[in-house]
């Protein structure tokens, strides 16, 4: 059974000016972890606030757990676990506090669903008399997810969880949300990090309020329409203005220690045309290879945009 | 020669009992574009706060722009620009207000920020967009604009806290071809970000640890020395060895 469907959903602010969300449907199978991945203003905290029944949509339904969004919010709101972008916790109760507080609100206690919780809590616990407004932000995350998951919800919505949270911490925040998968919780997350999306059963790439592909991420990098080569030579900076000028790109960015390159079309002799034209540039050590493109590729070639 | 446009010796800040940067020693050449890494609580931001001249060290020096953090905080502030991933655009004012703000604050003449109103929105291809309110703007493009306005006083270095967070993937790499531009053209960067493949466009990058600087070098040396295929795998290695929890 599905667990989240959306049909035709749409949302408009400022009086029908900015179109929010854009005609989306996608569905969520029970038990899978849903990536909706995109950069700040695609829309994502709208679709997850019209999810939460914090927000009505201008047009199309959608369901929860098998019930309507708008006709029967009270009972959703009773079955989902909601972690909102913004820290939205009580900041002068303490820890152990806010937790009580979210379980007596949903009719429940800590101890009977602390399995739920335990490994998330547990590194908190030192801290349980602290109030949450003293906490650093890898904390607040991990009280604000034990907060969410106090009552046993069987969807869970963290929106934007790992943004500005460093590299370390966000991979054991990943692997925090595989165990809970393993539970058997529904989990549809937002981030705008690329990189995040491998660690997703499938995931929905989202751009202006509109989705680009919904996918598995090694579907989505196996549809990647051209060949993708990584090029690198002692002269970087250089290296990505002459590219662009190439008669023959598509586009180039940077991807770490290498530029990215895709061409408009294939073509015979094409390797060794780019290779003589950046040694007429001057350029040196000049590597070139065929490389598997990433989520972020993926992404930068379903927005259409060609070189900058 | 290269020369240095930070030196710091020693630098360390407490907050009584914890230290939050410890006897950090580092140089940062001209013209460099400078990575800062290190995981939440690692001390970047009070690092990065005391070479600003916001925050006073408890110990060891810093020279910054030429200046002593210590005695000449104020010329420090006239000599670097600021950017952080909160944009300190005015919302309410225009394009040009925004950019006639900055420049009277820094005490540029009236004629110099006509000059550099022109020039910074042929630059950014605003010209459509001059009069129009910064929060009509579209993301990119006010990061945009406020990286040029940090740079409005023509400062010697620039200091970028997290400016990328958040953007989609194209715009994140238009605004590091802004960066190697200012660096091109001999303003050093000194930038802290979350991206680790942006870890790898800098010329030196240097991680903390609870406190302290772990490693510092090229990325290519990095990644030789720790014997890692990207800097991602060298952050991991050096940031789980922290004990300090960011509390």
């Amino acid at each position: 059974m599905a667990s989240v469907t959306l049909q035709n959903i749409a949302k408009k602010y400022d009086e029908g000016k900015v179109l929010a969300v854009d005609d989306v449907s996608f569905s969520v199978e029970q038990g899978e972890l849903f990536g909706l991945i995109g950069p700040d203003g695609a829309g994502k905290s709208s679709i997850f606030r019209i999810l939460t029944t914090l927000l009505l949509p201008d047009a199309g339904t959608a369901t929860v757990d098998g019930y309507d969004v708008v006709k029967d919010y009270k009972t959703i709101r009773g079955r989902i676990g909601y972690m909102p972008g913004k820290f939205s916790l009580y900041q002068d109760l303490t820890v152990e506090e806010n937790l009580n507080f979210f379980a007596t609100v949903f009719d429940t206690t800590i101890e009977e669903n602390y399995e739920l919780i335990k490994d998330i809590y547990v590194q908190i616990e030192p801290f349980k008399d602290r109030r949450a407004g003293k906490l650093s932000g890898g904390m607040k995350q991990k009280l604000a997810l034990s907060c969410a998951l106090i009552h046993k919800p069987s969807v869970l919505f963290l929106d934007e969880p790992t943004t500005g949270v460093d590299a370390v911490s966000r991979k054991e925040f990943w692997e925090m949300l595989r165990r809970l998968k393993q539970k058997g919780i529904t989990i549809l997350v937002s981030t705008p990090y690329m990189d995040e999306a491998t660690l997703c059963d499938r995931i929905a790439l989202i751009q202006e309020g509109k989705l680009l592909s919904i996918d598995t991420p090694g579907q989505l990098v196996a549809n990647y329409p051209t060949t993708l080569y990584a090029v690198r030579s002692d002269s970087m900076y250089k290296l990505l203005n002459d590219l662009r000028m190439f008669e023959d790109t598509d586009h180039c960015f940077t991807f770490g220690d290498y530029l990215h390159l895709s061409f408009k079309s294939a073509g015979p002799g094409q390797e060794q045309k780019l290779l003589q034209y950046l040694a007429g540039k001057g350029q040196t050590n000049v590597e070139l290879k065929v490389t598997t493109p990433t989520v972020e590729d993926c992404f930068i070639k379903l927005t259409g945009t060609t070189a900058a | 020669m290269r020369s240095t446009v930070i030196k710091t010796e020693k630098l360390t800040k407490r907050f009584g009992d914890f230290v939050a940067a410890n006897e950090l020693s580092f140089e940062v050449y001209k013209g460099e574009i400078f990575g800062f890494l290190g995981a939440n609580g690692a001390g970047k931001t009070t690092a990065m706060r005391m070479l600003c001249g916001l925050l006073a060290p408890t110990s060891g020096s810093a020279m910054v722009a030429g200046f002593d953090v210590y005695k000449q905080a104020d010329k420090i502030k006239n000599n670097i620009g600021y950017m952080s991933q909160k944009f300190s655009l005015y919302e309410d004012l225009t394009v040009t207000e925004n950019i006639r703000f900055y420049g009277g604050i820094y005490g540029l003449t009236n004629k110099e920020i006509r000059e550099k109103s022109e020039e910074l929105i042929e630059q950014l291809q605003l010209q459509q967009s001059a009069n129009k309110l910064v929060s009509e703007l579209p993301l990119g493009w006010k990061q945009k604009l406020s990286f040029s306005v940090a740079l409005v006083h023509m400062p010697k270095i620039i200091f970028l806290d997290e400016p990328t967070s958040g953007v989609d993937p194209v715009t994140r790499r238009q605004f590091w071809d802004l960066i190697y531009a200012a660096a091109d053209k001999g303003i050093t960067v000194f930038v802290t970000t979350h991206y680790m493949d942006e870890s790898e466009y800098c010329s030196r990058v240097s991680i903390m640890v609870d406190g302290v600087i772990r490693a510092l070098d090229t990325p290519g040396n990095l990644k030789s020395h720790f014997n890692a295929a990207s800097m991602d795998e060298v952050f991991h290695g050096l940031a789980r060895e922290a004990k300090r929890k960011d509390d």
